[in-house]
């Protein structure tokens, strides 16, 4: 056991405790960003001028008319910037652009007394537009190489020789969709300039620190004259990562010109038609296997839709890359990335940041693949995992695999997979109108930013005289239960109970200099930052208590608000008593706390290292049952086991599995974002850009079965208390309702049937997919034998792959 | 006229000079009660939930959960509400919300005060029966896995989106509720009457919200003003005012007219008063109408069939609206009034054009009217990705006749395949007569592919709609004759 992942005796830490604003969110008490305008007086609402293009030239931009409107107060546009006209990190996001590059982009903002006034101002603004040509889909983007950042590369051992080799070669083509966030609470910002003069922006964010310096950039201002907070958020789920600077800087530009604060909350209209989504991807891909069904090699060629500007588009897919063997031992591999560039919202963080989008590419090649080699989809699976001894292709050694094995068994075991698998082959033979699939899927998830430098963390934490605890950290709120979790490990680290411990909200005037709260990495980075403050905190008073005690200060033990000393079942004194003699003893009460993520290193131009401090596993079987008039199904049953380490809040991680889980499996059955691709006056224009059109899983979508269950003696040597990250993995257990489809609707056609499934897989993709397999003897689209489709390489010209936001993180320019 | 004001969680509070544009939802949060929130603005997520003391079946009243985005403020005049501060404090939470904590049915917790009001809702709706003790065998009744053992139906929450949990938490924390105290303030507020409509004038600016007290005045105010638009429930026309910024100078309100609120069971005729909402004709009609039966739990959401009414669906004129391919199959008549008198207009001469009807300005649908005897067979098949509160790609509704083996009379509603909702003539032809066997199903199919003309949109291929037409008869003939294979 390391300093880092030991627990005391009686920790808080491992308890299954509610969310700690479950009572505030029941009876509607817990307050977000849009709630607190109501408390503030005279505030002015912003509402955006959206182009109706997908790429055009603003020629002309008059804002006369909108100061007709009654109640419209100012409108914004680039004139107004003192500082950088730019929302992003990497200079290519305008904040007022002169080119619009989607349908929807913002070319100013209106302030008015009342929303609806600003509403009729924006539509009062003039604008006259000059089209340009557009570029919608990855395939156009593709076509016209259109790409933008750098291009990594990926390889290890050689693969031409393998194929050579190889029994059998397949090759193919995966085309599949983006999601929206749909976070329930939009983007919303509050912004005013305080009794001081500080600019105060309260923010929907992820990430603080760099909304704080994206509006002291716009602004021109220093960081130290911006402050941030986010009380917390109606989910984010990466959408809020890198996509509230902007707004906030709107905000907070209207508060510094008119001295009034500015609230900007985006409608949902708004925040799907402007805000980027998860990347959709093209893929294309060359697999060869032995006569065992064993991988030998890989080749592929992952494009993603990026969208207008770069955003998060290169650690996405720098993720994708890394992602792409998921659990599979993979010898001789070679994946090239590219990011093209289109005329759509900027596509950025969601949930496994990549990860998913890489590992959905070998899932479909497993799941098309295995009929074409006479091995039933989990036998293929199961023979590929990861065994002990063996790196990922970026040269990482795998740990601790056997957890893997365990997790993949006790599914098998407790889903009683084979039994069912029998049941439904009967069950498929005795109905022609219905079929039944039952799916095995893996998840190997590397937790850390890949960039070393975001693996960092502060914290302040304060005893006060009377022994209440205050805490303070640079994680955000989004739902997942971060909180809940850092007052665990605070009352854990004190040795005192959860009631004594209160947090407050995340602000950069009390951490600064914060990452995103992303990644996963919240609990692991923010939790090993408060216990180090809580630790310096509690052995300045086992100084104090040691004194008291007469015992020396390594005996010392804090327990549920009493310190008493190892061993003796002498004195104990109250946590408060040791508190009050420390105050008058002039010991200090509070400590700024720190971490750093050891032993990491990452080479991003070869994509080589050990970008991760651990991989999180976890393993799922679903079954479904699909309709063969209409291709709708039902998720019948599902049980995962998931690698948590060893959970700091079991209510809080199990509700992320299957949340995470349910998200997934939106993404690849439900959501279906869809794009104008016509040439007509639309296009670009987002089709599915409300509740209504783009359908989120509601309770028909939920299992009717959900077995859930974490992996038991997994330790995380290092990890905070020993337990393991959680918020994006099991969003990869999703495949398992993937590849089930695929399979039952395999069983309309007979034995040894390849299915192409559309991603998603809507009960309209799936019916196409039955009908493609009654239409027995074709095998889908995946050629078999050599040279097949060939994954394209990178041209001579090929941006080298080192970007920007690695060089660079911020290049401050003042007026 | 009294000035307009509402009671919300027992207290009574002007309303204000709100403008007809502006929701409940905004005026709520206008007056500090935050709780309720903006998920989409359109009645599809929830997040802002109401309750409301609406006129009940088995008690006097029910707590009806609405979305507060849809309704006009100025609707609420003389209502009473309940938000979740009402229901519960941090110190004192309600049954429904100590389940949805204890259980972790929260994460970010924006949509949690929209899911406590529709569960509390059906925690205090009459008949719903605490079976808990029965249980394992209780759930065997419900093998559709959408009641609890207590009765708690899953589709009071399937107007409400999560984002975060997953679900699960929240089921079993409506499954987990047991029955009302005897004390309880909100379960005896049943027994009592609800709160009487009240006739209603707020005027702002150049914008005027009206409730007429009865069809005398409300056509009287027609009369002078064919601008006027009519809302009867509000769920499309909210969503009209808050996405795409429509402005109606006055908009009427007739969802509380009591001519428009006739139920009747004769001989002849079934006749649903125009302003019911789909909820109260749903349990009105307790699976009189099977075809009905299988629409309803389809139709939307709870939160939208508690607001939403038969005439108001009738009176958008939708392409697709879901209660007309069944009220077409059913050779539903349309009752229209105005000053001059009733008409009678079968439904099938009813859509005009791409959401236009013969109804003209000054008439309002009073009551559809489904002559008896019912087909014997009938069927609702709605086509969409959810199952649960979906648009249809395509909905059809069949009522057939057959009698010793042979189609005697068909009927066969369509939507979403035209401009208007249509009847699929050819394929009732190529079936009438005609025995009920699998070739001549198989032939009416192929016909049945052809019928309309269906688009490819967002939601849906025209391949996949015009072959779905097809295979709906297909399924339909195939759960006819063996239904035991035919997935539900």
């Amino acid at each position: 056991m390391s300093a880092l992942s030991e627990r005391p005796t009686n920790p808080v830490v491992g308890l299954a405790i509610p969310h700690e604003s479950a009572a505030g969110h029941v009876t509607g008490e817990a307050l977000y960003t849009d709630d607190l305008v109501l408390r503030t007086s005279h505030v002015l609402h912003a509402y955006p001028v959206q182009a109706p293009h997908a790429h055009a030239r603003i020629t002309a931009l008059r804002t006369d008319p909108a100061y007709e409107v009654p109640g419209v107060v100012r409108v914004l546009t680039a004139a107004d910037v003192p500082g950088v006209n730019d929302a992003g990190v990497k200079h290519d996001e305008p904040l007022f652009p002169d080119e619009v590059m989607f349908h929807g982009h913002a070319v100013c903002w209106v302030l008015a007394e009342t929303l609806e006034a600003a509403r009729l101002g924006a539509a009062a603004v003039d604008v006259d537009y000059e089209p340009l040509p557009s570029l919608v889909t990855v395939r156009e983007a593709i076509e016209a190489e259109s790409f933008q950042g750098g291009q990594p590369h990926l390889e290890r051992g050689d693969v031409g020789s393998a194929f050579d080799e190889a029994e059998h070669v397949f090759s193919g083509e995966l085309e599949f969709s983006g999601q929206e966030h749909f976070y329930l609470e939009t983007h919303c910002s509050l912004a005013q300039v305080d009794e001081n003069g500080q600019v105060f922006v309260q923010s929907s964010t992820q990430h603080p620190s760099e909304t704080q310096e994206i509006v002291a950039h716009v602004l021109g201002l220093h960081s130290h004259e911006v402050t941030v907070q986010c009380l917390r958020m109606g989910g984010a789920f990466g959408g809020k990562e890198m996509q509230p600077h902007g707004y906030a800087a709107i905000a907070a530009l209207g508060a510094t010109l008119t001295g009034r604060p500015v609230r900007l909350r985006l409608n949902r209209t708004q925040d799907m038609t402007m805000s980027g989504k998860r990347h959709g991807f093209h893929a294309r891909w060359r697999v060869g296997f032995d006569a065992g069904g064993r991988l030998q090699a890989l080749d592929a060629t992952l494009t993603s839709d990026g969208g207008w500007s770069l955003d998060l588009s290169e650690p996405v897919l720098a993720r994708a890359l890394c992602h792409i063997d998921n659990a599979y031992w993979i010898p001789n591999v070679r994946v090239n990335g590219r990011v093209a560039k289109t005329h759509k919202t900027s596509q950025t963080a969601f949930r496994g940041f990549g990860g998913p989008q890489g590992m959905l590419v070998i899932e479909d090649i497993l799941g098309r693949c295995a009929p074409l080699l006479g091995v039933e989809p989990d036998e293929l699976r199961s023979r590929n995992l990861y065994q002990a001894g063996q790196a990922t292709p970026y040269g990482q050694p795998v740990g601790h695999p056997e957890r893997l094995h365990a997790a993949w068994d006790q599914v098998r075991a407790s889903g009683d997979f084979a039994a069912r698998t029998a049941d439904i082959a009967r069950f498929n033979a005795a109905h022609p109108h219905t079929k039944r699939g039952l799916a095995i899927t893996p998840v190997k998830f590397g937790i850390s930013f890949n960039l070393t430098a975001f693996n960092q963390a502060g914290a302040l934490v304060h005893v006060y005289k009377d022994g209440s605890v205050l805490i303070n950290h640079g994680g955000t709120e989004m739902g997942q239960g971060l909180h809940t979790k850092m007052i665990q490990v605070a009352a854990t680290a004190l040795g005192v109970p959860l009631e004594k411990v209160r947090l407050a909200p995340t602000r950069t005037d009390k951490v600064p200099n914060t990452s995103a709260t992303a990644a996963s990495s919240g609990a692991d980075l923010n939790g090993a930052a408060i216990k180090n403050a809580c630790e310096q905190i509690r052995e300045r008073l086992a100084q104090v208590a040691a004194t008291r005690l007469g015992v020396s200060p390594a005996d010392v033990r804090f327990d549920d608000g009493e310190v008493h000393a190892v061993a003796f079942s002498g004195e104990r004194v109250s946590w408060e008593e040791i508190v009050h003699a420390a105050y008058f003893q002039r010991v200090q009460l509070f400590a700024a706390g720190f971490y750093r993520t050891e032993g990491l290193h990452w080479d991003s131009a070869v994509m080589r290292g050990e970008p991760f401090k651990y991989f999180a596993y976890g393993v799922a079987a679903s079954e479904v049952e699909v309709d063969g008039f209409t291709g709708a199904y039902t998720l019948r049953r599902v049980d995962i086991v998931h690698d948590v380490g060893d959970s700091l809040s079991p209510l809080v991680d199990i509700g992320q599995v299957e949340g995470g889980f349910v998200q997934g499996a939106g993404w690849l059955t439900l959501e279906d974002l869809r794009w104008d691709e016509s040439d007509g006056p639309g296009r670009g224009r987002l089709l599915t850009q409300a509740a209504s059109t783009y359908k989120l899983p509601s309770l028909s979508e939920m299992p009717a079965e959900f077995n859930v269950a974490l992996l038991q003696h997994a330790p995380e040597e290092g990890a905070v208390y020993g337990s393991k990250a959680v918020g994006e993995p099991p969003l990869m257990l999703a495949f398992s309702v993937r590849e089930a489809l695929r399979q039952a609707a395999a069983a309309f056609g007979p034995a040894g049937t390849s299915v192409d499934l559309a991603s998603p897989a809507t009960p309209e993709a799936v019916w196409w997919a039955v009908q493609q397999a009654r239409r027995s003897g074709e095998h889908g689209h995946v050629a078999e034998g050599s040279p097949g489709v060939v994954p394209d390489q990178p041209g001579v010209d090929a941006h080298e792959y080192e970007p920007e936001s690695e060089r660079v993180q911020h290049q401050l320019s003042r007026t | 006229m009294e000035s307009p004001s509402v009671t919300v969680n027992g207290r009574t509070v002007p309303l204000g000079a709100v403008a007809p544009h502006t929701s409940a939802l905004d005026w709520l949060r206008g007056v500090g009660l935050t709780g309720a929130k903006e998920g989409c603005a359109e009645g599809e997520c929830g997040a802002c939930s109401v309750l409301l003391a609406r006129p009940g079946i088995s008690t006097p009243t029910e707590w009806t959960p609405l979305n507060a985005c849809l309704m006009p403020a100025a609707s609420l005049d003389g209502q009473e509400v309940v938000t979740a501060e009402g229901l519960g404090s941090a110190e004192d939470l309600h049954p429904v919300q100590r389940e949805m904590a204890v259980r972790g049915g929260s994460q970010c917790g924006y949509c949690t005060p929209g899911f406590v009001c529709s569960m509390a809702a059906e925690y205090y709706r009459p008949g719903r029966c605490a079976r808990g003790d029965q249980g394992a065998a209780a759930r065997e009744d419900h093998h559709d896995g959408e009641h609890g053992p207590n009765g708690f139906d899953l589709h009071a929450l399937s107007g409400n989106l999560c984002r975060c949990t997953g679900y699960r938490p929240i089921r079993d924390a409506a499954y987990a509720l047991g029955a009302p105290d005897q004390d309880d303030r909100y379960a005896a507020r049943t027994h009592e009457a609800p709160p009487a409509p009240r006739a209603t004038r707020v005027a702002r600016e150049d914008a005027e919200f009206a409730r007429p007290g009865d069809l005398e005045e409300t056509f009287a105010l027609l009369a002078d003003r064919p601008d006027a638009a009519l809302v009867a429930g509000s769920t499309d026309w909210g969503v009209e005012v808050n996405l795409r910024g429509t402005r109606a100078a006055l908009t009427v309100a007739i969802d509380r007219l009591p001519e428009l609120r006739t139920f009747e069971v004769t001989d002849e005729h079934v006749e649903i008063g125009a302003a019911l909402s789909l909820t109260e004709v749903e349990r009105r009609l307790d699976g009189r109408v099977p075809l009905l039966a299988q629409m309803f739990p389809q139709f939307a959401s709870r939160l939208i069939r508690n607001g939403a009414t038969v005439g108001g669906n009738l009176g958008t004129g939708s392409p697709i609206g879901d209660t007309p391919p069944a009220l077409l199959a059913l050779d539903a008549v349309v009752v229209l009034a105005s000053a001059d008198g009733e008409r009678e207009v079968p439904l099938a001469d009813y859509f005009t054009g791409y959401r236009q009807t013969v109804r003209r300005a000054d008439e309002l649908i009073r009551a559809v009217r489904l002559p008896l005897p019912l087909a014997g067979l009938t069927a609702f098949h709605k086509i969409a990705k959810r199952r649960f509160d979906d648009i249809s790609s395509v909905a059809v509704g069949f009522a057939l006749d057959v009698e010793d083996g042979v189609v005697r009379r068909a009927r066969i509603g369509l939507g979403g395949v035209a401009a208007t909702p249509i009847r699929a003539l050819r394929t009732e032809e190529a079936l009438t007569g005609q025995p009920w066997r699998e070739d001549v199903v198989r032939r009416a199919a192929e016909v049945l592919t052809q019928e309309g003309t269906p688009l490819d949109d967002h939601r849906a291929s025209a391949a996949y709609r015009s072959a779905m037409l097809g295979q709906s008869l297909l399924k339909l003939h195939a759960e006819s004759t063996s239904p035991q294979e035919v997935p539900a």
